[in-house]
């Protein structure tokens, strides 16, 4: 079985994130980039699935060449080999169009992807990348099993869980709770940096929206803030009452 | 003349509030509003939130729901109508849903959405990155879009008179093909409220010392009608569970009251929560970063206040009630 984890290379949660002052365009400067953090559960769900089952892993990323620092942690955690979709300026349904076309390139089986990327936070790459492909998808998946080529998950909804089953091929999404991702060691860490790094010759699709205007919010809020007296205390439920009228 | 569907999310029967919160939307937006429901279900809720028509797909495949066939159905019935917008609650099915009916629909999908507006007889949506740290405003550049709305963003509201929604049914063209992924079964988290379907959150946070005293969350939480949430900090030491677990790699809610309890606001937790309507935190050290994004705050110990809480929102209830 080839199993394809696709990874994104996102600024750090922490990051300073600005707009220009005409609103047209996001200031990334100086930010930090790191593994997307739902990505690193994605990585050991296909590392997990190969040790039951054989196979290969094939981790991608659609990015820029600095984005190569992602894949050879994916290398160090134990994945057989990475490569590069060189882009910087697709809209997710381009990202989507680059994994489902190297997917198939690649013939996999099982396509494996973070819940949702820190930037854009869309929770849409299983679903697309299944669509492209034809392929039937769960998002959200927070237990996978297989057997030969039938699949059992569990995907979290509000209030519960649905259980499913699904055929391979199959597109998932992870999420926290699936496993615990494996820290790689630092020989594996040493071996991962002169690994090679396929570069995949980017396929491009007209885009099917744009971002026309940023704008940072701003904050509104009351700030009220106040001491634990009773007094204060009686105050506080009031403002929660009669204020903000939620109570 | 512009038409904007809506697919209506039911569970257990029951249409779910973020379906009726695209209602509302779709109503500023078009001059007809068609409801798209898999199945038959109950009309006169679609009435007062003013449809103009409902479209019941059926088809005995779709009996057992498969998000695989469910989008291929809705895309079928899309792809003979002039709908220029269709709508989704950003729901966990809406989710998974809406982005497969948009590639077969060659249409622009946009996710998450918190505003719409129109601009030259054309959607735009305003949308949340970077964990809400950034807006942007996002034209759709295909002649059909799907947008997903983020639930408690929009506000359900009834017409002042119902409508008398034209009814007609939709067979789709399936086969075994299309449900190669399908749910067996939903296993509901023993009755408790979950914080993704909750107007009020209490939450709390290392600040709570363990996990014998999140009785006094819970508590809370149950005079106040609301879902009891929780830090990365205390899911990670196995103090609650995942599915309570507010912030990056948990969920992302905007309650109408969030109510932080022990916790300092790290910025992965702000990421899940800061969309919420009503921000309040108790906390005893003043410095917290909670603080800076509260409404509300009282600097102090959470054992002494939480109880305190307690009973004044109990009096003010029965001051309610009587």
């Amino acid at each position: 079985m080839t199993i394809l984890v696709c990874i994104s290379y996102v600024p750090d949660t922490a990051a300073k994130i600005g707009v220009t002052s005409d609103g047209t365009a996001l200031q990334l400067e100086g930010v930090k980039y790191i593994l997307n953090p739902y990505d690193e559960f994605a990585i050991e769900e296909a590392l997990l699935q190969r040790e039951r089952h054989g196979g290969r892993v094939v981790a991608l990323t659609v990015g820029p060449d600095a984005a190569k620092e992602i894949l050879r942690t994916a290398l160090a955690m134990g994945v057989d080999s990475a490569a590069i979709v060189p882009a910087t300026t697709f809209d997710s349904f381009g990202v989507a169009s680059n994994i489902a076309a190297y997917a198939k390139a690649i013939d996999a089986s099982l396509i494996i992807v973070g819940r949702q990327s820190i930037d854009h936070d869309s929770f849409q790459m299983a679903s697309t990348v299944g669509a492209l492909l034809g392929f039937p998808s769960i998002s959200v998946v927070s237990k996978l099993e297989i057997s030969g080529d039938r699949v059992y998950a569990e995907r979290d909804i509000e209030g519960g869980k649905e259980l499913l089953e699904a055929t391979l091929p199959l597109v998932v999404s992870v999420q926290k709770g699936i496993n615990n991702p494996r820290y790689p060691k630092l020989p594996e860490i040493m071996k991962a940096k002169s690994k090679p790094i396929e570069t995949v010759e980017p396929i491009t699709v007209p885009p099917r929206a744009t971002m026309v205007r940023f704008e940072v919010p701003q904050l509104k809020r009351a700030n009220k803030i106040l001491g634990d007296s009773d007094a204060d205390i009686a105050e506080f439920i009031r403002l929660l009452h009669e204020e903000a009228k939620v109570l | 003349m512009s038409t904007v569907a809506v697919f209506i999310e039911r569970r257990g029967g029951v249409i779910k509030r973020a379906a009726l919160e695209a209602v509302t939307a779709a109503r500023s937006l078009a001059d007809t509003v068609i409801a798209l429901e898999i199945g038959r279900g109950e009309l006169d809720v679609l009435a007062s939130y003013g449809v103009h028509e409902v479209v019941s797909i059926e088809h005995p495949l779709l009996e057992r729901y498969s998000s695989q066939a469910a989008a291929e159905a809705i895309a079928q019935w899309i792809q003979q109508r002039p709908v220029e917008a269709l709508l989704f609650g950003a729901t966990a099915m809406g989710k998974e849903l809406a982005p497969r009916v948009a590639v077969l629909l060659d249409a622009a999908y946009l996710p998450d959405c918190i505003a719409l507006s129109k601009s030259d007889g054309h959607i735009q949506a305003t949308r949340p990155l970077y964990a809400g740290k950034v807006r942007a405003t996002v034209q759709p550049l295909t002649s059909r879009t799907v947008f997903s709305l983020r639930p408690n963003m929009f506000t359900a509201r009834m017409c002042d008179e119902a409508t008398n929604p034209v009814q007609s049914t939709f067979t789709p063209t399936l086969d075994q093909n299309h449900c190669r992924v399908v749910v067996t079964d939903i296993v509901r988290n023993d009755g408790k409220l979950d914080v993704l379907e909750a107007d009020i959150i209490v939450s709390g946070g290392r600040g709570m010392k363990g996990p014998e005293h999140f009785v006094l969350i819970e508590e809370l939480a149950s005079v106040l009608g609301g879902a009891v949430g929780a830090s990365r900090a205390v899911v990670d030491a196995g103090w609650r569970p995942h599915s309570e677990q507010v912030g990056q790699t948990g969920k992302t809610v905007s309650p109408n009251l969030y109510l932080a309890c022990g916790i300092s606001g790290a910025v992965q937790h702000l990421a899940g929560m800061s969309s919420s309507k009503v921000i309040a935190a108790i906390n005893k050290d003043k410095d917290v970063p909670i603080f800076k994004v509260a409404d509300y705050g009282i600097v102090g110990d959470v054992f002494e206040v939480i109880p305190k809480l307690i009973e004044h929102i109990r009096a003010l209830k029965q001051r309610g009630t009587s």
